[in-house]
């Protein structure tokens, strides 16, 4: 997914003057191709992340559109007062790609962790926060970044995850994606939390329990309109994220059911990472299993949710 | 501690004036950053009267010089000019921080035609402009960015990263002024967070680096109009200046550096000292 998110940044910038690359001191070799092809329009700038996002609103507001790249928690942790002020107040057009996206480096610790990026990037005014599923989806989101206005989160996945979205279901930044029809069971995803839904509502099936699968790639702005006409007729609601459980898309969700289902409000149950630093190393994917986000799991946790709904 | 010694000649008419707008702001908003925005008078200026390329009537002219206050708790200097040149009616100045002013007590990009960049939280003006400084470079445009910070100011962290950055791409077209006036909010910077040896500072970060006495307007107009300081570095400007200048009973008083609840006798006191209103 990062491989192709930084060679669409090629792409872009073969079609589109104003596209621009910085990263901060990423691994050798990275978008080779196109600092040679553009060596005026790539820059490694360092360790300095304060600094690369001021200087991307710079370059942004002369008109250049920038594209930065850097692991998750240096951006949203590092940098967040550019990001908020130097970004987000002057709305300019500036792409964070953010890697690492969740517990994608649990071997590496908390420290590399992102596991409240989402909470954090919704909370600012004119930002715009995507998620998206899968290398494939990777590259519709980044063909529509040349003209979005403001600035937008990019979060990446870990890679070489297997491909769940599908063309034909087309991609609009901003725009849910109906996987399966909503029935009175609706699953709602970011990220690559679609597979392991796809997965775990398959599981169910075979029991005669249909589930809805809405995906919300783009958490901000959010689809309230495709989230309420999903949910009018749910008697269970499930958010599942790779994100702690407050702040991210669960309790996006849970703010637009509030607002505009107010007599309706259906149980929603939301599955995401605790309120902790995780204290323990791995993967990616035993950290899923630590939390409950393995497809077993998240049937599982619907099974007993229906019991109560 | 530095050694440079001032040689500031009075004040003149023309910085009496723009000191008198200062304080018609003060008056209209009851509060604001003075000694902050006294110690910036001359430096703002000379910019604006001798040094900068700019058109008041088109502010987004693409060949003017930028000009970045990234100590923007200074911002009634710069409202003082750009009113002065006519960005805006100086009718607004009285007008200041009210609910429905475009001049707040931090300058915003956007509502005040001649302010390129929302500032108020330090370390934010030198990062941007320097990517405005690579922009130009990419383009081959001839126009300059001028970045002035405080001394405090270059306490923060990022200010040092945009150094690193600026040298390392020899970027000649950005000028970052110091406005050098010893005194940040808490005290004395030579306690709160001593800067010194503040030129040598620059110059290892591969700027060519100079100081002036940055209340002469003869001295800051033969060394701005003289810009860059070497062909293919850039250049910092370390401005020794006093903070509340102009003001004597506010002059190197940290206590002066802002105050939200001004009393007509002292307003009255302010503009005594400027040559009435």
């Amino acid at each position: 997914m990062r491989k192709i998110a930084l060679d669409m940044v090629h792409e872009l910038a073969k079609k589109d003057p104003r596209v621009i690359f910085l990263g901060s001191d990423l691994g050798a070799g990275t978008l080779d191709k196109m600092r040679q092809e553009f060596p005026e329009r790539f820059y490694m700038e360092g360790i300095c992340e304060a600094n690369f996002v001021g200087m991307a609103a710079g370059l942004a507001m002369e008109g250049f559109i920038p594209y930065l790249n850097t692991i998750a928690p240096f951006f949203t942790r590092r940098a967040f007062e550019q990001i908020a002020i130097d970004l987000c107040l002057h709305k300019l057009p500036v792409r964070l790609i953010s890697s690492g996206g969740g517990v994608v480096y649990a071997p590496l610790g908390p420290t590399h962790l992102a596991i409240e990026d989402i909470a954090v990037m919704r909370a600012l005014p004119n930002m715009t926060v995507v998620a998206v599923s899968d290398a494939d989806e990777m590259r519709r989101l980044m063909e529509q970044t040349l003209d979005w206005p403001g600035p937008i989160y990019i979060r990446l996945a870990k890679g070489g995850d297997p491909i769940v979205s599908d063309a034909k279901r087309g991609f609009t930044i901003g725009k849910a994606i109906t996987v399966r029809e909503p029935s009175d069971i609706l699953l709602l995803t970011t990220g690559v939390m679609l597979g392991r839904a796809v997965e775990a509502a398959d599981s169910l099936a075979s029991e005669g329990t249909e589930c809805g699968i809405v995906h919300l790639h783009t958490i901000k702005p959010l689809d309230s309109a495709a989230v309420l006409k999903a949910a009018a007729k749910a008697r269970l609601v499930v958010t599942i994220e790779e994100h702690i459980r407050s702040g991210g898309l669960g309790s996006a969700v849970l703010e637009t059911l509030a607002d505009g289902l107010p007599s309706l409000l259906p149980p929603v149950l939301r599955l995401g990472l605790p309120d902790a630093f995780p204290k323990e190393y791995g993967s990616q994917e035993t950290m899923f299993d630590s939390f409950g986000l393995t497809p077993t799991q998240i049937a599982d946790a619907i099974r007993h949710a229906l019991v109560r709904a | 501690m530095t050694n440079f010694t001032p040689t500031t000649p009075p004040l003149d008419a023309r910085s009496l004036t723009l000191r008198r707008r200062v304080v018609e702001a003060l008056e209209g908003g009851g509060r604001g950053h003075i000694g902050s925005t006294m110690s910036l008078i001359e430096i703002l200026r000379v910019l604006y009267d001798d040094v900068m390329h700019y058109r008041p009537d088109e502010p987004s002219w693409p060949n003017r010089d930028r000009f970045i206050l990234s100590k923007g708790h200074g911002c009634l200097a710069q409202y003082a000019l750009l009113a002065d040149k006519g960005f805006f009616p100086a009718s607004e100045l009285t007008r200041f921080c009210r609910r429905d002013s475009f001049l707040g007590g931090h300058p915003e990009a956007g509502k005040i035609p001649g302010v390129e960049a929302s500032t108020g939280a330090l370390g934010h003006g030198l990062p941007i402009a320097v990517g405005m400084a690579l922009a130009a470079r990419i383009k081959k445009d001839e126009h300059r960015i001028f970045v002035v910070m405080g001394d405090g100011e270059t306490n923060e962290g990022s200010v040092w990263e945009a150094a690193l950055c600026a040298g390392k791409h020899g970027l000649s077209k950005l000028v970052v002024m110091v406005d050098y006036n010893k005194l940040q909010s808490y005290g004395p910077t030579c306690d709160v967070q001593d800067m010194e040896p503040f030129l040598d500072k620059w110059r290892a970060f591969n700027f060519a680096a100079t100081e002036v006495d940055g209340h002469n307007v003869s001295a800051l107009r033969r060394l701005l109009t003289s810009m860059p300081l070497a062909p293919d570095r850039p250049s910092a400007i370390i401005c020794h200046t006093v903070k509340g200048k102009g003001i004597p009973f506010t002059e190197g008083r940290a206590d002066w550096h802002h105050k939200s609840r001004l009393t007509p006798d002292e307003i009255a006191a302010m503009f005594d000292a400027v040559g009435g209103r």
